[in-house]
């Protein structure tokens, strides 16, 4: 049985999921108008394609899974060329964190208590939280892109190795760096 | 250098399985290595917990009710329809 959400009806596309396809963008690009473009491009390639939309998934669904593939196109953009500098870069940058030849913490970088995050002030959470976008935002796009990947979607390491064209080797080099760096960023920034 | 040694000294390799058991399970060699590393690094005792909150914390960030609020502006709706509605025609 075919239900009425089931059925595309273009006309109502920018009133119903103009707001939605956004913030999804949003939350996953960080840029708005890349986010914009990106919900622009989405409408205009569905419209190409409403003749072979089969009516299996919801509009909206289907909606977000042009969106998602554009997504990925541009973190592939962004990584492009890079990927092999990128893992090779984040193993040469941990070095910075580790002994060159024992791989232990070097002194200035080793864990340290970070008061909010060890306790468990709602308060100082929230203002904890600026310093932890601050701190992605400096992350280089690849990483964030893992990162995002994981995070939001709960996407399995060989789905996001393959969407990124990463190796696996390459993946765990690029998030262990990430965090470690990330973990640094935010104990120098917060204590 | 023993091989113990080598394993209670290696916080890089370390926390790269910390890192990687938050994805999947690690081998039962990876396993051992890092257990027997924890029980003798306070530094990365405190690292595998921070990293964990890190995890916890990027979650509810990516899930912050305030974002509900990010909305497109008008002007740029009505453009998009109208270029919609144009396509429709064709």
């Amino acid at each position: 049985m075919i239900t009425e959400s089931n059925v595309l009806n273009p006309h109502q596309w920018v009133s119903q999921y103009a707001d939605y396809l956004y913030l999804y963008a949003m939350m996953r690009i960080n840029n708005e108008d890349t986010a914009k473009d990106l919900v622009q491009e989405t409408f205009l390639a569905a419209l190409e394609k409403v003749d072979k939309f089969e009516g299996k998934s919801t509009e909206r669904t289907w909606l977000t899974a042009i969106l998602k593939n554009k997504i990925i196109d541009v973190y592939r953009k962004r990584a492009s060329g890079l990927t092999v500098n990128s893992a090779y870069e984040a193993e040469q940058e941990t070095d910075d964190f580790f002994d060159e030849d024992t791989g232990h913490w070097k002194a200035k970088y080793a864990p340290q208590p970070i008061a909010t995050i060890d306790g468990q002030d709602v308060l100082l959470k929230k203002e904890f939280n600026g310093i932890l976008q601050m701190c992605l935002a400096k992350l280089p796009h690849l990483w964030r892109s893992v990162f995002t990947m994981k995070h939001l979607d709960d996407a399995a390491a060989a789905v996001i190795c393959s969407e990124l064209r990463v190796t696996q080797a390459n993946f765990w080099v690029i998030i262990h760096r990430a965090k470690v760096s990330l973990r640094a960023c935010l104990q120098k920034n917060w204590n | 250098m023993s091989y113990l040694n080598k394993i209670l000294n290696n916080c890089k390799q370390a926390t790269l399985l910390i890192e990687k058991k938050q994805f999947k399970k690690l081998s039962l060699r990876e396993g051992i290595e890092l257990h027997i590393h924890l029980a003798g690094c306070r530094f990365c005792r405190l690292y595998n917990k921070q990293s964990h909150m890190i995890n916890d914390m990027m979650q509810q960030l990516y899930q912050d009710p305030l974002k509900n609020d990010l909305k497109l502006d008008e002007a740029f709706k009505a453009g998009l329809k109208a270029r919609i509605e144009a396509g429709l025609k064709q």
